[in-house]
């Protein structure tokens, strides 16, 4: 057994052990915590398979930023353990039903899943990359698919200012710092010099 | 078994030996990192800092390591125990495993891989966790509160540090620390072409590592001390450990993407003579000041006031900043092929 073979396992056990912990764990910032884990562990078969900087990116963008978003509103949720387990066999067939729905679906996507010509190509013994994968990464997404790259990032944006408009009120009454007049402000408009005689005020 | 000793055993040992190499030196560094600490802010506020324990209080941080070892590790009621016990675990070792891809030296590097610059980010992006952790597992109101303020400022400066590494990536034209290490050495430092980058990313760094002007993290006066309030002897030590570990981790980074890293100021006679690790650690020991001198000279930030400057002021610029660059490098075809 190959040194890359037992890091294989390793990191795959970790990380399918890891994700049935994120739905049995009972306290949910344990399961988020199990959820990271199993990120990070597929983080590591991506570097083992080659792929290093999608490994990168899934840590930088699913660990470091949405985990700790999850993390954030789960800390602070006020669970009630016995009020969530009450309807649990009334919604379980519909989860059931869901759930072997989901299943058939990635058993066809797996089944017929064929390599193409080029991918074995690729794959092929003694074929020498051209490019680091980042390089080539970045060809083909500014390239073949730059008009489906760019909606990506305009969808994000709206989404962005959707969740920014939703969340923006103006309250009227509330004294809101005005960094621009703080800034303005001179000496000679707020502070002045008196001579105050003792035993008389201002 | 030839085969087995020159296929396994050897490379494991090989690779042990050069990570004690690097983590050995470290944690003296860190060690020492406190005692320079307390001499500098000593010395700038015309005190003779620790003068006690050797000659010049020389051996004051192995004084404290050894307080803290043989105190009491007290685990409060309400904690979550296998969290807590975890969370400074997490801290420390994030702090040590950025520096496998860190370059000493022209090839001196434990882990020379194509995307350094990315893994650097994950794992800055990661120390997030163990102040969280400490937070909720201590089921305190002050570690909470610490927690929160800290991620919250935490995820904010690292989307500027992320725009002010793409603009030294455009211009190195690679992902690897060593290359642009090498690309600094035909254009000149990039602290010159990327000044103002510069500056944003040591206020974002100061920001990252939870340091004095935006310590809300541990703010004394208003929050005990934070995330760690309830933490003691080796459990605390991992803490600061990790702190000052990743005060030298930011600064190293600091040094690889805008000080020129092992390269001289200057490439004449007296001064290529010194070997690039010298100036490597001469440039840290500079970035480590400048931490210093922040924390004895300026008054902590308001929390507001922190995440406007994070989000409204050096986002936007830094991000400008990216335009300006690419424009630039296109407009000249100064890219880097």
């Amino acid at each position: 057994m190959t040194v890359e073979l037992f890091i294989f396992y390793v990191f795959a056990v970790v990380t399918v052990a890891s994700a049935v912990m994120v739905v049995a764990a009972r306290n949910p910032v344990h399961s988020v915590l199990f959820l990271i884990l199993s990120f990070f562990n597929t983080a590591g078969l991506f570097v083992l398979i080659g792929a290093e900087f999608l490994a990168m990116m899934l840590v930088v963008v699913y660990v470091g930023a949405v985990a700790v978003l999850f993390m954030f509103v789960v800390m602070m949720l006020d669970v009630n353990f016995v009020q969530l387990r009450q309807g649990f066999m009334q919604y379980m067939s519909i989860g059931a039903v869901v759930g072997i729905i989901l299943m058939i679906e990635l058993i066809m996507v797996v089944g017929t899943w064929v390599l193409g010509e080029e991918g074995e190509v690729l794959a092929g013994p003694g074929t020498v990359p051209l490019a680091s994968n980042t390089e080539l990464l970045g060809n083909v997404l500014y390239t073949d698919y730059v008009y489906l790259f760019q909606t990506a990032g305009l969808i994000l944006l709206v989404a962005i200012i959707g969740a920014i408009s939703l969340t923006l009120r103006q309250r009227p009454g509330i004294r809101r710092q005005d960094i621009g007049r703080q800034v303005h402000r001179r000496p000679s408009e707020t502070v002045e010099l008196r001579k105050v005689r003792s035993g008389s005020g201002v | 078994m030839a085969d087995l000793w020159s296929g396994a055993i050897w490379p494991v040992l090989l690779i042990t030996l050069q990570i004690l190499a690097i983590v050995l030196p470290l944690l003296l560094a860190v060690a020492y990192l406190t005692y320079a600490e307390r001499k500098v802010i000593g010395a700038m506020q015309l005190r003779q800092g620790p003068m006690t324990v050797g000659p010049y209080g020389l051996l004051q941080p192995l004084a404290d390591g050894l307080k803290l070892f043989l105190k009491e590790t007290v685990v409060p009621t309400g904690a979550n125990r296998i969290v807590f016990v975890l969370a400074p675990m997490v801290t420390f070792i994030l702090a040590l495993i950025g520096w496998a891809v860190i370059p000493f030296g022209d090839g001196l590097v434990l882990a020379d891989i194509n995307v350094g610059i990315l893994y650097l980010f994950a794992i800055s992006s990661l120390g997030v966790y163990g102040i969280i952790m400490a937070g909720w597992a201590s089921n305190s109101r002050y570690a909470f509160l610490g927690a929160l303020r800290s991620s919250a400022q935490m995820v904010s400066y690292e989307i500027a540090i992320g725009l002010i590494i793409v603009n030294v990536l455009i211009t190195a034209g690679s992902l690897n620390l060593s290359d642009i290490v090498r690309a600094q050495g035909e254009h000149g430092w990039y602290m010159i072409w990327h000044f103002p980058m510069f500056m944003i990313f040591i206020v974002s760094i100061l920001a990252e590592t939870n340091r004095h002007p935006f310590d809300m993290p541990e703010d004394e006066s208003s929050l005990v001390t934070g995330y760690n309030v309830e933490y003691s002897a080796m459990t605390f030590a991992l803490f600061f450990l990790g702190e000052y570990a990743n005060m030298i981790l930011m600064s190293a980074i600091a040094t690889i993407l805008f000080l020129g890293g092992w390269l001289a100021p200057f490439d004449i006679f007296p001064l290529n003579l010194v070997p690039g690790p010298i100036w490597f650690i001469l440039k840290i020991c500079l970035m480590l000041f400048v931490f210093i001198w922040a924390r004895a000279t300026l008054p902590r930030y308001r929390y507001d006031q922190l995440m406007r400057l994070g989000w409204k002021v050096l986002l936007p610029f830094s991000l400008v900043w990216v335009v300006v660059t690419s424009g630039f490098l296109v407009a000249f075809d100064l890219l880097p092929k």
